[in-house]
């Protein structure tokens, strides 16, 4: 895997980046929570919005640590409520 | 793989049917992988919503298991899974009961916050399932019995006292401490083994649904003389295994205390 992370004064290409990624995210979730594209926003719950339970949250970080080729724990996982949430998680192990 | 010694391997040969692998926080992922690197050939079984985890936590381990489909309240998908197990392995030495499951009702409401419902959904998937996947495994595990012994264990939550919110999952264990008992009793001169680990609360995907987990933790804290750690399933890994080897050949109907020795202390 490719790191996407640049250093400062590359702002262009990270928001690429970034943007490939969510996209990236954003087929995990589908493909993983069976729920249309449109709904997975950054704004959405998983909750409420997406219908999502533990063992959906569950499934769908193994899906984005294969996907993304990285290691998310337990504990990082504490509090995030959104898909947002989840997104800047994954983004800042790139 | 690196790093593995075979000739020390301590199930080499053997052949492991592991239920209950969800993730790799899962008591009985711990036991696939060090089955598998004691040199056993393992099949996993998974069930409903929880199937497709199964399958993907199956490739994390160090060989990816088959993964069957059997929901341990469905006869048809028991003996399904029998037969299909059955088409390539002419005997089973060793059986992982993992599987434990109650209503939220159930589970923290206290002894009248569930009804026969509520609870007897415990007791099926918990309890009477050990009865159930010996019976459909049965005659795999009888083959194995006439080549020398199979092994059958299941894990357990030490039910020979009341605890804290654990409420119905408490009885349908000591229901499953006794059920391996009377297994034991029936299956001994058939050459198969029942016996279950008693393990220190690990938190798993089951744990975490348990509401008031935290109070476990710190009993265990205060108690265990050897100490306790909640995300560690190596010790429980390692006992089950012993217990699927040769070197338990006399053991049947024990319970296994794999809890840090919280068991012996009063307070």
């Amino acid at each position: 895997m490719t790191s996407a992370r640049r250093i400062s004064g590359q702002g262009a290409d990270e928001t690429v980046d970034s943007d490939a990624a969510f996209e990236k995210f954003r087929q995990c979730a589908v493909e993983v929570l069976q729920v249309p594209e449109e709904k997975v926003t950054k704004e959405a719950r998983f909750a409420d919005d997406l219908d999502a339970d533990s063992l959906d949250l569950v499934e769908l970080v193994m899906a984005l640590e294969e996907s993304f080729d990285i290691t998310v724990e337990e504990t990082e996982l504490e509090n995030i409520e959104t898909v947002g949430q989840a997104f800047d998680l994954i983004a800042s192990k790139l | 793989m690196p790093g593995y010694h075979a000739p020390m391997a301590i199930l080499a040969g053997k052949r492991i049917l592991v239920t209950g692998v969800l993730t790799e926080e899962s008591l009985a992922f711990g036991v696939a992988r060090l089955a598998i690197e004691e040199g056993a050939e393992v099949v996993l079984t998974g069930a409903g919503r929880g199937l497709r985890l199964t399958e993907r936590v199956a490739r994390r381990l160090p060989s990816t298991p088959e993964v069957l489909e059997a929901d341990v309240t469905v006869p048809d998908q028991l003996q399904a899974a029998a037969s299909r197990l059955g088409q390539h392995w002419d005997r089973l030495d060793g059986l992982l009961h993992a599987i434990a499951y109650a209503p939220p009702e159930a589970l923290g409401r206290g002894m009248f916050g569930a009804g026969w419902d509520q609870v007897s959904t415990a007791l099926h998937v918990s309890t009477y399932s050990l009865k159930a996947l010996v019976e459909h495994f049965g005659p795999l595990l009888e083959a194995a019995g006439r080549a020398g012994g199979a092994s059958v264990v299941g894990l357990d939550f030490d039910a020979t006292v009341a605890w804290p919110v654990y409420d119905w999952m408490g009885v349908a264990k000591a229901g499953l401490e006794s059920l391996a008992r009377y297994l034991a009793r029936d299956l001994g001169p058939k050459g198969i083994r029942v016996n279950l680990v008693a393990a220190g609360p690990v938190r798993t995907v089951a744990a975490k649904s348990i509401p008031g987990f935290g109070t476990f933790e710190q009993t265990w804290k205060e108690r265990a003389p050897l100490g306790w750690d909640v995300h560690d399933t190596t010790a429980v890994a390692k006992a089950c295994v012993a217990l699927f080897s040769d070197w338990f050949p006399m053991t049947t109907g024990e319970l296994l205390h794999v809890d840090g020795g919280a068991h012996a202390l009063g307070a």
